[in-house]
């Protein structure tokens, strides 16, 4: 990896286990600061549990993790969650409307959000206004998965943890997704850390790539090495995804 | 009633046994065990309320109030086995419960502080309780496996644990108070209660009857809201960790 970007979050020895099943085991590298990380690997390989230590919303079994060169365990767990964001692939939304679900990162804070900055915030992700009391129900899965991306810079997070939030998508909206992605990063020079299977998206995207398997890193470094692997189970899972 | 008539009303227990070995429902064996340890349970009881009424011991309408709360913490301890320290939470429940309701009773003498009222009456709202304790961590812990994702989608947006369980907390506490409620729209008209019905067998005045039976469905109905809300707000922070994390399994 590129020396020329400080870490915005830095993983040291970090093991994860459920009971006696082992996760994630002995990760260590660093995801640089302002730019967009893609995590690539076959199911199964630990990249979603990786995202949820980044978030708080689980602590490794060993090691340690810095957010911003300081100890995860020293942020309080609400500061933290608003400063790393997440969104889900399944985009959850709670029922009512777009502008409820957009609200409730603030509602959350006993604040509450104005509809000119919520019509900004649908704009920003690429939806019209006039979504804003349209029901969640209602709503498609490529606005489904923007109105959660939208909700999540509520808090203007420094930091956008994306799980596979293009998968289940069509391509038109993917490809908007995808620039919403590289819009939102330069923008507000967020750090992205993206999980995706789509290793097209990994290389025009994202500037950096972990390629994980088995709860491993495997290989780690520009996007373009997912062009020409150094590891042969990388090569061979690139060859598999592609073929 | 005549030992001659008691022994006549096993009828009523011939009659589904006969059901289930005509139609092979297999339940013979339970029947006969539930009509037996009722049998027991219920001279058993009989005896020893004959012998506290008759001592006028406060310590022993304790003990017998006690004896009521540590069952009913037993049996319904079982329903919430995923929530830790379940058992002193439904514990607490049914003392808090139990504490309140006698409190407001005797302190404002709507009844007299003696066996004859206190046990019966607290039997009711210790197994009311009981039955609302059941029904309250039965919805939760659904509702908390179902909505996993809701929990997590409001902590990752740094929501606090108590915002994050909000939802399923209050649907929960509404699902268990639902027949409670439900129950007392309908009473005199679809069913007669049982204390109000045994009274007026007994021989008592039907309005006199009613009085009561009105003070037990208001009693039950303060039971039912104060044992979910007390219970839940007592279980849902042991879902999560210091971290602010949801415990799962």
């Amino acid at each position: 990896m590129s020396t020329q970007y400080k870490p915005a979050i830095h993983f040291q020895h970090v093991d994860y286990r459920i009971g006696d099943l082992e996760i994630l085991n002995d990760i260590t590298g660093s995801f640089p600061q302002g730019r967009i990380t893609t995590l690539v690997g076959p199911s199964g390989a630990g990249k979603s549990t990786l995202l949820k230590l980044c978030n708080g919303l689980i602590s490794p079994a060993n090691g340690e993790i810095f957010v911003k060169d300081k100890a995860i365990g020293e942020y309080d767990p609400v500061e933290l969650r608003r400063m790393v964001g997440m969104a889900l692939q399944s985009a959850p939304m709670i029922s009512g409307t777009v502008y409820e679900n957009l609200n409730l990162p603030l509602e959350l804070q006993g604040q509450q959000l104005a509809k000119e900055q919520a019509v900004e915030l649908l704009e920003d992700v690429g939806l019209k206004g006039d979504l804003l009391d349209r029901k969640v129900k209602e709503l498609s899965g490529g606005q489904r998965q923007k109105v959660s991306i939208a909700r999540t810079l509520v808090n203007k997070p420094e930091i956008l943890l994306m799980d596979e939030i293009t998968s289940s998508l069509d391509r038109a909206s993917k490809l908007e997704v995808e620039e919403l992605i590289s819009k939102i990063n330069r923008k507000y020079k967020t750090t992205i850390i993206w999980i995706t299977h789509n290793l097209q998206q990994a290389l025009e995207i994202g500037d950096y790539t972990w390629v994980m398997m088995d709860g491993q890193v495997v290989e780690t470094g520009e996007s373009s090495l997912l062009e020409d692997p150094q590891n042969g189970r990388v090569e061979e899972f690139v060859k598999g995804v592609v073929s | 009633m005549s030992y001659w008539a008691l022994s006549l009303t096993l009828i009523f227990v011939l009659i589904p046994l006969l059901l289930s070995k005509t139609l092979n429902l297999g339940l013979g064996r339970d029947m006969t065990v539930a009509t037996i340890r009722s049998i027991i349970q219920l001279l058993a009881v009989g005896y020893v309320l004959k012998f506290v009424f008759d001592s006028e011991s406060l310590l022993y309408i304790f003990l017998m109030v006690a004896l009521m709360i540590v069952a009913a913490t037993h049996n319904a301890q079982k329903k919430g086995a995923a929530i830790q320290g379940i058992t002193w939470k439904i514990a607490v429940t049914l003392i808090f419960v139990e504490v309140l309701t006698q409190g407001i009773l005797i302190g404002f003498n709507i009844t007299p502080a003696t066996a004859q009222y206190i046990i019966p009456i607290s039997g009711m709202v210790v197994g009311n309780s009981m039955v609302l304790s059941i029904l309250f961590l039965n919805r939760f812990t659904a509702e908390v496996e179902d909505h996993q994702d809701q929990t997590e989608l409001i902590l990752s947006l740094g929501g606090t644990p108590k915002q994050a369980i909000h939802r399923q907390l209050i649907n929960s506490i509404k699902a268990s108070m639902i027949p409670t409620i439900e129950s007392q729209k309908t009473v005199g008209l679809v069913q007669l209660p049982g204390m109000m019905s045994g009274q007026i067998i007994a021989g008592a005045d039907p309005i006199q009857a009613v009085q009561f039976q009105l003070l037990i469905m208001f009693l039950l109905l303060t039971t039912a809201a104060v044992t979910s809300v007390f219970l839940g707000y007592l279980s849902y922070p042991t879902l999560f960790n210091k971290r602010m994390q949801l415990l799962k399994g």
